[in-house]
């Protein structure tokens, strides 16, 4: 029983029926991972600048040297990777740590004015980016004169509403008594993160980390907006610049992309538990 | 005895959790006043402003008039109308019909296709416009000139056409951007019980009735969710354009949010650039209203 009709007159139809929509389905799955594995592919051909292209699905040889030359463009491109690495690592560490505190004392914690202050919050998730980025761009560059610095690429983002919101929600299940018996057996409202909240809320933490990871590596207009040197760029940025000073070099570009991605990818593959059940946890209320 | 010593115990431990709760919320909240709040009553004064390093002139509401005046403006937002249009309810409509698809089968095949169907959402931006970019190679032998010759279609220069532009940032998205909203929609539906589709069985039903009566309704907070953030994000998106097609050709694809990035990051016409992001934040707003007051009778959150 269910949405399907399982009871079929013939097992013919059913495998039909089936054997159709999957097809439909695997269709678009490839549709949907073609440019991916086009990146991928490409990726191995040799850096020549493409004059009349001919475009390979399947690779006649793998070779390496479209890295060396997209690493050979400049001194700084292993920077770049280091760079998104501490960015992003940072960002992380930061919003799983402050945002998990704020929802916790969102959810939990009685004091003055909170539900004014949680309902700002929430109303600032509607303001589009476009309205702060301007402002925020004349605080980090001309008044704290911040630019090329990892506290530009940093600061902004150590605590983002959407994540306090997603603990918030999350902690908010969890039962009051345990709480009230650890307060009764003399722990501080701290003592109570560290020793229960915080154990129960792995999994919100896991994907909040996750999640807030993979955004930062990805993001591409912040760092472009307040780094002006080589050394302080990520690879996105890295990435963009190579794009623009090397238009014909195909193959290198490809590399490029792949290098900016794969971290991604191997990640995704590795917790992709945790990716998927990141996408429902803030969206389905409950 | 006991009555009155617990209202005082009960007082003090409220006042002091209190003050543990403002210790955790501090560092979220200075983050927030700093880089949020700050920001936006900023840009409500730079609007008003002609921005200069060394102190701003006024000039009262000339910003808001020379963008409604411009007739970029106005294209722009009719660009990112058009965009939206094609975009959302067409991937919502897709992510939905895929849902469905899946469903039929084992636990471990809709892992599977999730996974593949969330992967282009996994690799950055710029990656991504960089791969199709390539793909929409002008040339007859760009992958997408060879795709659409098997229909027997003419190559195009796709991103070099004021026609096409559009449609290939288009298509792009609708191949890139349906993974986060089948996985939702898979979450929703795996939530309906399974005893309403045994009632409808009894009385007759078959799969269309079952998909109009029980699976549409049952979704329709979903698919709220799914078009308001949508649209929200439709409208501020600009990082394709920006990378593929810097807005052009003949401004084809400038959109509202690649417009404001290029007269603040560009032209450094901060105050104008502000003006135009108010503007946006309310039509942002405008439009969610509506949503929620024609189609959210029965949504919560």
């Amino acid at each position: 029983m269910g949405l399907y009709n399982n009871y079929l007159k013939h097992k013919w139809l059913m495998l039909l029926r089936n054997g159709g929509i999957a097809f439909i389905l695997i269709a678009f799955a490839l549709a949907t991972i073609f440019p991916i594995y086009f990146m991928i592919i490409s990726s191995f051909g040799d850096p020549v600048e493409a004059g009349a292209m001919s475009y390979e699905l399947f690779p006649k040889k793998i070779s390496f040297d479209s890295y060396k030359f997209f690493f050979d463009y400049s001194k700084y491109s292993y920077t770049w990777l280091l760079n998104s690495l501490i960015m992003a690592s940072a960002i992380t560490v930061s919003n799983v740590l402050f945002a998990s505190l704020a929802g916790y004392a969102f959810s939990k914690i009685q004091f003055k004015g909170r539900n004014f202050l949680f309902f700002m919050l929430l109303c600032a998730m509607m303001i589009p980016y476009q309205v702060t980025q301007v402002p925020l761009y004349i605080l980090i560059v001309n008044i704290f004169n911040l630019q090329n610095t990892y506290t530009a690429l940093i600061a902004p983002s150590l605590v983002t509403v959407y994540n306090i919101f997603l603990s918030k929600q999350f902690m908010t299940s969890i039962p009051n008594e345990i709480l009230e018996s650890a307060k009764m057996e003399g722990c501080n409202q701290f003592q109570i993160y560290w020793k229960i909240i915080a154990p129960l809320s792995k999994t919100v933490m896991a994907v909040m980390a996750i999640l807030t990871f993979m955004d930062t590596w990805n993001t591409f207009f912040w760092p472009f907006l307040v780094t002006n040197t080589m050394d302080m760029q990520t690879i996105q940025v890295g990435l963009k610049n190579f794009k623009f000073a090397n238009t014909t070099y195909f193959a290198p570009m490809m590399a490029g992309a792949t290098i900016s991605a794969l971290p991604m990818f191997i990640l995704f593959f590795s917790l992709q538990k945790y990716f998927l059940e990141g996408v429902t946890v803030g969206a389905v209320k409950g | 005895m006991i009555q009155t010593v617990k209202p005082s115990t009960k007082k003090r431990k409220i006042k002091g959790d209190s003050v543990w709760g403002y210790t955790f919320i501090a560092v979220a909240l200075l983050v927030f006043a700093m880089f949020t709040a700050y920001p936006v009553v900023s840009a409500f004064i730079i609007s008003f402003q002609e921005y200069k390093p060394l102190g701003s002139t006024w000039v009262g509401l000339e910003n808001y008039k020379d963008t409604f005046a411009s007739e970029l403006f106005w294209k722009s937002i009719k660009n990112t109308v058009i965009y939206t249009i094609l975009t959302v309810p067409f991937a919502l409509f897709i992510s939905f019909a895929v849902a469905i698809m899946i469903i039929p089968f084992k636990k471990w095949l809709q892992t599977t296709f999730k996974a593949v169907y969330y992967l282009p959402a996994v690799a950055s931006g710029v990656a991504l416009s960089v791969v199709w970019l390539w793909i929409y190679d002008p040339m007859k032998s760009g992958i997408f000139n060879k795709v659409i010759g098997l229909f027997g279609i003419e190559n195009q220069n796709w991103l070099g056409s004021s026609a096409t532009a559009m449609l290939s940032l288009v298509i792009m998205s609708w191949l890139s951007s349906h993974g986060t909203s089948i996985i939702i929609y898979l979450a929703a539906l795996l939530g309906i019980d399974n005893s309403y589709y045994e009632a409808a069985e009894l009385d007759g039903a078959n799969f269309f009735h079952k998909l109009w009566y029980i699976v549409i309704p049952f979704l329709k907070p979903t698919t709220l969710f799914l078009l308001v953030t949508g649209i929200i994000g439709s409208f501020q998106v600009f990082q394709n354009a920006y990378l593929m097609t810097g807005g052009g050709p003949d401004h084809a694809t400038t959109m509202v949010g690649l417009l404001i990035f290029n007269n603040a990051f560009t032209y450094f016409e901060f105050g104008q650039a502000s003006a135009q992001s108010l503007i946006l934040a309310v039509i942002i707003a405008v439009i969610s209203l509506i949503q929620f007051k024609f189609l959210g009778n029965d949504v919560e959150y």
